[in-house]
């Protein structure tokens, strides 16, 4: 289980990074982190002909955190943005949710931008950058363009970034004051990719649930935001019923069934983490 | 080994191992741990899967564990590794989590066992006073297949503890 | 007075190195090998058209490329059938590369030597082979079906049939008030240990002489099989286990085909040859096992005691079997644990299918068998309305019994005899630690909070420690130094220790004296391997009786030397003394020195030894005719049976009432294994048999589809469990002795493992109120299962 050969490549700068992807379009691959991207390449499902390793890129490992959003960088590890104090403060999701992504030695190495250019609806990070509205920053051979995340993901494994593109930067949205987030998945070890995952924003204004939303992992095919706001709206958050939620749900999600699961049950469980997270985030 | 024949552009990578600076001629594909195993013939790093789930591989990449089978020799550029043999390279000089692990009955096989020594002396370097569940918690990304884990859980409160008397041998290891 | 090291829990002496990277596992070796990779069958059932090897030589780097055309002689004829039985009526087994066919994804078809495995990878993936497809044969029902056969000569797809009855079954079941039958299945899991297989071969032109290293469960079955496959002396091949990481069974199986080749192939190029499978390799090219459907009849009285018990099962054999039925065969004689059943019949049909072959995995058959009879006795309870422990201890066998003979021929040939053990003493032991009484009252109070809880109990009873024999070897040298040798393998079992404590106190020297010696040809020729448990109680007691020749001839040397009588000596800490006088003493180095008469003086002791040194009596030679030079001597330990340990588990768990995820609370253990050699070395081997044992119960399965795709050939679907997944593990041990090896042991390795899954579906049962039939279990099957059972109960 060894890679197959490829060209390597070590840009020092963004302009060097696009530069060469563009000489190599459909010929070259970002390396970050490489944590899902390695394992594919030993096990030769996918042979690049190069690699463009951008962790030598000097800039991209900021974390920025603003009064509008948190600003993440191409080589930020997610251990570092699962660490940082001031992004938990600004969005504890992030946080929520980056402690569920596979082991820490993976989370030291892997990039959370990275999870998301790779677009795996079994990642975490997918779903939560459609539920905090996120920003890309992508940059290419024809200059910088932002695409928001409700139209940067186009189907399981793939994006609207072209192969000379580059994803400079995540901005994560922070929500309303007044927003309280859970995020809870159930995989069948702890670590491994989830059945189901989902994550909940829910805004309380005066005592009441003003707005409601949610975003889920393995479930769909395409990481997307879906609003509960309509049926939760004016209920108190203690003693809401969440019970309205559930064909909200259902008609949402899409899952398949694999080796670990049956559709059914993914069904069920989302239904039921729902409930959980939404009890769990009004607390 | 140092160079392999054949067409491959070849790479010379400088990087710190234990302490020493040493530098290697690979192709741009030549994973870190087989870099580690048989460039530099450190193979107290062990390869279990090759895809990143075992944890057998784990080293410390400027402290922080990492797959060394997840990560290409060329990426190690200029960085500080730390093996199992910079936890402790002999019987003589071992750190606190490797005679835990002696004294818990930790290891059977021992195939495993340095990625799970890399892994808890960091953690531990981190959060010197763990409780059992923690403990379970800071290893539950290495797989062994002898122990059931128990004598492992035993083996970190017991390195905290050595640690704690003797807090000079837990810093011996290079970052 | 010395310290007894037999029974204490010494600290391992192979740990030191294997903490600190100094441990050296077959990839550790040879840096400058050739290295080498396969090309497997991507197909599950395919004749093989053409091979084209073109682009394949393009790649730099390449040494050479075999295919079976090229294997000469005796390499490309078939691989041996390890362990024929009569029973066996269709045997079959490959090739070491495939010849015109392939029988399971996986085989291998091509070999490819490289500078490195890098290029070998490159070469093989540009090897082109194209396949005319036959249909496969997946799963049992399909195997039973018969639709397709897996190989044209095993009618039916059976590779054997064998049927064993204790009494009259027929008339036994007619006339018992209560019958019940259970229809159960087992699915496939695998040993899965952290290192793959390995051979890394050495041929030596000038001394005619091949070194082979292998990462195997048996160094002088692979020696004798290169040496036959080779044609070579045996005397001129040499075999070495070295670290091994985990076998678990899966490499007590020999020849692989990699172990034929990589000889072979070092020999033809005259250069060092290495293979270390990759894990996907592992997966799809070793060895798997458990998969079984069961079919139990029981008829009983209104006490819940067994009057007949009749089994009938379909064990998954794969595609090849090279290791006989023993796996078939053990489920059927250990399913009856630790019960006497009035009377008893079981049948079982060994099938072929298009998936990799199966050989033991620890347990071995017995956790098939252990569910089999385990799901029969909670069935029984429930039936009756009575405590499952108390049905259960109402067919148990009782000391007073002990030998009980089954009548049944085990898997060595021998006849099925308990040699000991108390089972109403670990009943009542299991049902202390895990507060078996109290339970009905937490589930009342768990129920009321809207938990859901159940207990589990299961039973089991191994055969260990099966001969044919194992040998011990040891030399004292001059300077004190203990040399053991014993010629089956380490895996982790931690040998070197336990063998150490029993020569240090049988020999009277210090533990830090022993140097323990495992798994090289050199060392002891004569072995058989490790497997069945049986390292402790089989190599133990050889090294005790080797220990016992050595310091006869001690004493008797340093009876002459001190001019006593040699029953009148003692050791201790190394030292001979008369007993009452301690002033006159020996060393054993200086024992050592003298049992060797030297011409030559090439250090200060061995100047003691020589011709002109000291007194003699001119009229006795040198060396006297009954005796031979050096303080050293051998014996071998070859049993009339095998041993019976013995273990009680019980669980308690919880599952999620909407999600069905299955959680346990509680694992307790009673193990008796004999008198323990070092009681923390044998709470590790339970501890990690449970471990694989909840693997094996809750997340590990083959997934094959209907073509013999592996689908989660790999850690990240295939799921282990981390210790996020495994329980804390209670224990308590119990030490019925062994009546029938000199040290009283019974075996340790594989009982962990064996009733789990038992136990677990047992406590399932309970929490769920339904029957458990199928296992693993998830927690999606659990909540389909759940779904079916509302259906019915809404019906």
């Amino acid at each position: 289980m060894k890679p197959g050969p490829f060209a390597y490549h070590s840009p020092t700068s963004v302009e060097q990074t696009v530069a060469t992807l563009g000489e190599l379009g459909h010929d070259g691959k970002v390396l970050a982190g490489g944590q899902s991207l390695i394992p594919i390449l030993s096990m030769r499902l996918a042979k690049p002909a190069h690699l463009v390793d951008i962790n030598r890129v000097v800039g991209l490992d900021q974390i920025e955190v603003t009064e509008q959003h948190i600003r993440v960088g191409a080589t930020v590890r997610h251990s570092a943005l699962e660490r940082d104090g001031a992004a938990y403060a600004a969005i504890p999701l992030l946080r929520q949710a980056l402690e569920c992504v596979a082991h820490p030695a993976i989370r030291n190495r892997g990039t959370t931008v990275g999870s998301i250019a790779h677009a795996d609806a079994a990642g975490e990070m997918p779903a939560v950058a459609a539920l905090t509205e996120a920003v890309m920053e992508v940059v290419g051979p024809r200059g910088r363009r932002e695409v928001a995340a409700g139209d940067f993901f186009e189907g399981a494994l793939e994006t609207v970034l072209d192969a000379e593109e580059l994803l400079e930067a995540v901005r994560f949205g922070r929500f309303p004051e007044g927003t309280r987030t859970a995020f809870i998945e159930s995989a069948r070890r702890q670590g491994d990719y989830a059945l189901a995952g989902v994550a909940v924003a829910l805004t309380v204004i005066d005592g009441v649930l003003d707005r409601v939303r949610a975003s889920y992992v393995s479930v769909t095919d395409v990481p997307g935001v879906l609003e509960l706001t309509e049926a939760l709206r004016g209920q108190e958050p203690a003693g809401a019923d969440w019970s309205a939620v559930d064909d909200l749900v259902q008609a949402h999600i899409a899952p398949e069934a694999d080796i670990h699961a049956t559709a059914d049950y993914r069904r069920m469980l989302a239904g039921e983490l729902t409930r959980r997270a939404l009890t769990e985030a009004a607390r | 080994m140092t160079a392999l024949p054949g067409t491959e552009q070849l790479h010379d990578v400088t990087l710190t191992v234990n302490g020493v600076q040493r530098q290697i001629t690979v192709p741009a594909r030549r994973l870190l741990s087989d870099a580690l195993r048989h460039d530099l013939q450190l193979t107290g790093t062990h390869v279990g899967c090759e895809h990143g789930v075992c944890g057998s591989c784990t080293v410390l990449v400027d402290g922080q564990p990492m797959r060394s089978c997840l990560m290409f020799a060329v990426s190690a550029q200029g960085h500080a590794i730390t093996t199992v043999e910079g936890c402790g390279d002999s019987p003589e000089r071992m750190g606190p989590v490797q005679r835990a692990f002696i004294e818990c009955h930790g290891l059977q096989c021992g195939f495993c066992t340095p990625g799970f020594i890399t892994t808890i002396t960091a953690y531990l370097a981190e959060n010197p006073a763990p409780t059992e569940e923690q403990a379970r918690e800071a290893i539950s990304g290495n797989l062994c297949r002898c122990t059931g884990y128990q004598n492992i859980v035993k083996a970190v409160m017991r390195a905290a503890e050595l640690a704690a008397e003797a807090p000079t041998a837990a810093s011996e290891v290079s970052a | 007075m010395s310290t007894r090291q037999f029974g204490a829990p010494v600290q391992r002496r192979e740990d030191p190195r294997l903490v600190t990277g100094g441990g050296r596992y077959l990839d550790d070796l040879g840096h400058t090998a050739y290295e080498v990779a396969f090309v497997r069958s991507p197909h599950a059932h395919a004749r093989i058209i053409d091979i084209d090897l073109s682009d394949a030589w393009e790649v730099e780097g390449v040494q050479a490329i075999y295919l079976h055309e090229d294997l000469p002689d005796r390499v490309g004829e078939s691989l041996p059938l390890l362990i024929p039985h009569p029973a066996l009526i269709a045997p079959r087994v490959g090739y070491a590369l495939a010849k015109d066919e392939v029988n399971h994804v996986g085989e291998a078809i091509a070999m490819v030597v490289a500078t490195n495995r890098y290029l070998a990878e490159d070469a093989a993936a540009r090897i082109t082979v194209t396949f005319s497809s036959l249909p496969s044969v997946v799963g049992l029902e399909n195997s039973r079906a018969a639709t397709h056969l897996v190989h044209e000569e095993a009618a039916g797809n059976i590779s054997a049939h064998l049927l064993q009855e204790v009494g009259n079954v027929t008339a036994a079941m007619a006339k018992a008030p209560n019958r019940l039958t259970l229809d159960l299945t087992i699915e496939r899991s695998a040993c899965m240990p952290m290192e793959g297989k390995g051979v890394y071969a050495v041929w030596d032109s000038d001394d005619e002489r091949l070194r082979i290293y292998s990462s195997t469960q048996t160094s002088t079955g692979v020696r004798a099989a290169v040496a036959a496959k080779l044609g070579l002396p045996l005397a001129k091949v040499e075999c070495i286990a070295p670290d091994v990481g985990g076998g678990f069974g899966v490499k007590i199986m020999h020849p692989w085909p990699e172990e034929v080749l990589i000889p072979w192939a070092a020999r033809t190029l005259g250069h060092p040859v290495k293979w270390t499978e990759d894990r996907r390799e592992h997966f799809i090219s070793s060895s798997h096992e458990r998969g079984q459907l069961q079919e139990v009849e029981v008829g009983f009285d209104d006490d819940g005691r067994v009057l007949a018990l009749d089994v009938r099962f379909w064990h998954d054999n794969g595609a090849y079997t090279p290791y006989g039925i023993i796996v078939p065969i053990i489920t059927a004689t250990q399913l009856l644990g630790p019960y006497k059943p009035g009377a008893y019949r079981v049948e079982f049909w060994s099938l072929y299918t298009n998936t990799v072959l199966v050989t033991p995995y620890r347990g071995a058959g017995r956790p098939q068998g252990c569910y089999a009879m385990e799901r029969t006795m909670d069935a029984i309870a429930a039936h009756l309305g009575l405590d499952r422990a108390e049905v259960r201890s109402r067919n148990f066998i009782l000391p007073e019994e002990m030998p009980y003979d089954h009548g049944l021929m085990f898997q060595d040939g021998r006849p099925l005899k308990y040699d000991s053990g108390d089972f109403p003493a670990s009943l009542a032991k299991l049902k202390a630690l895990v507060g078996w009484d109290d339970f009905a009252a937490y589930k009342e109070q768990a129920t009321r909070e809207g938990r859901r809880v159940g207990l589990g109990i299961g039973c089991y009873v191994e055969g260990t420690g099966v001969g044919p024999y194992e040998g011990g070897h040891i030399q004292v040298e001059t300077s004190g130094r203990v040399n053991v040798a014993t010629g089956l393998t380490t895996q982790g079992q931690g040998h070197q220790t336990i063998l150490a404590q029993i020569v240090a106190d049988e020999l009277g020297v210090p533990i830090d004296s022993v140097h323990v010696t495992t798994g090289d040809t050199r060392r002891m020729a004569y072995a058989v391997g490790t497997f069945a448990s049986r390292g402790a109680v089989m190599s133990g007691n050889a090294v005790a009786l080797a220990a016992r020749v050595v310091r006869a001839k001690a004493l008797r040397i340093a009876a002459e030397a001190l001019e006593v009588s040699a029953e009148d000596l003692e050791i201790e800490d190394g030292i001979i003394r008369v007993k009452g006088a301690p002033d006159t003493a020996l060393a054993l180095a200086t024992v050592a020195v003298l049992s060797n008469p030297l011409r030559y003086a090439f250090d200060e002791s061995a100047r003691a030894a020589t011709q002109f040194a000291g007194t003699f009596d001119p009229d006795k030679p040198p060396i006297a005719d009954d005796e031979e030079p050096g303080l050293e001597g051998q014996d071998f330990y070859s049993p009339t049976q095998a041993t019976f340990a013995n273990g009680m588990h019980a669980a308690i768990v919880e599952t999620d009432p909407v999600t069905a995820e299955i959680r346990i609370l509680r694992y307790c253990v009673i193990h008796d294994c004999g008198i323990m050699v070092n009681p923390m070395i044998v709470e590790g081997q339970v501890h990690g048999g449970v471990a694989q044992g909840v693997g094996g119960a809750l997340y590990e399965r083959m997934a094959y589809d209907e073509s013999g795709q592996l689908m989660n050939a790999s850690f990240m679907d295939f799921l282990m469990p981390y210790a996020s997944e495994v329980p804390h593990i209670e224990t308590d041990h119990l030490e019925t002795p062994s009546p029938l090896n000199p040290l009283g042991i019974k075996g340790a390795g594989e009982a962990g493992t064996i009733p789990v899954t038992a136990v677990i579906a047992s406590a399932i049962e309970d929490a769920e109120g339904f029957p458990i039939r199928s296992m693993p279990i998830s927690p999606t099957q659990l909540w389909e299962l759940r779904q079916q059972h509302a259906r019915e109960d809404a019906r």
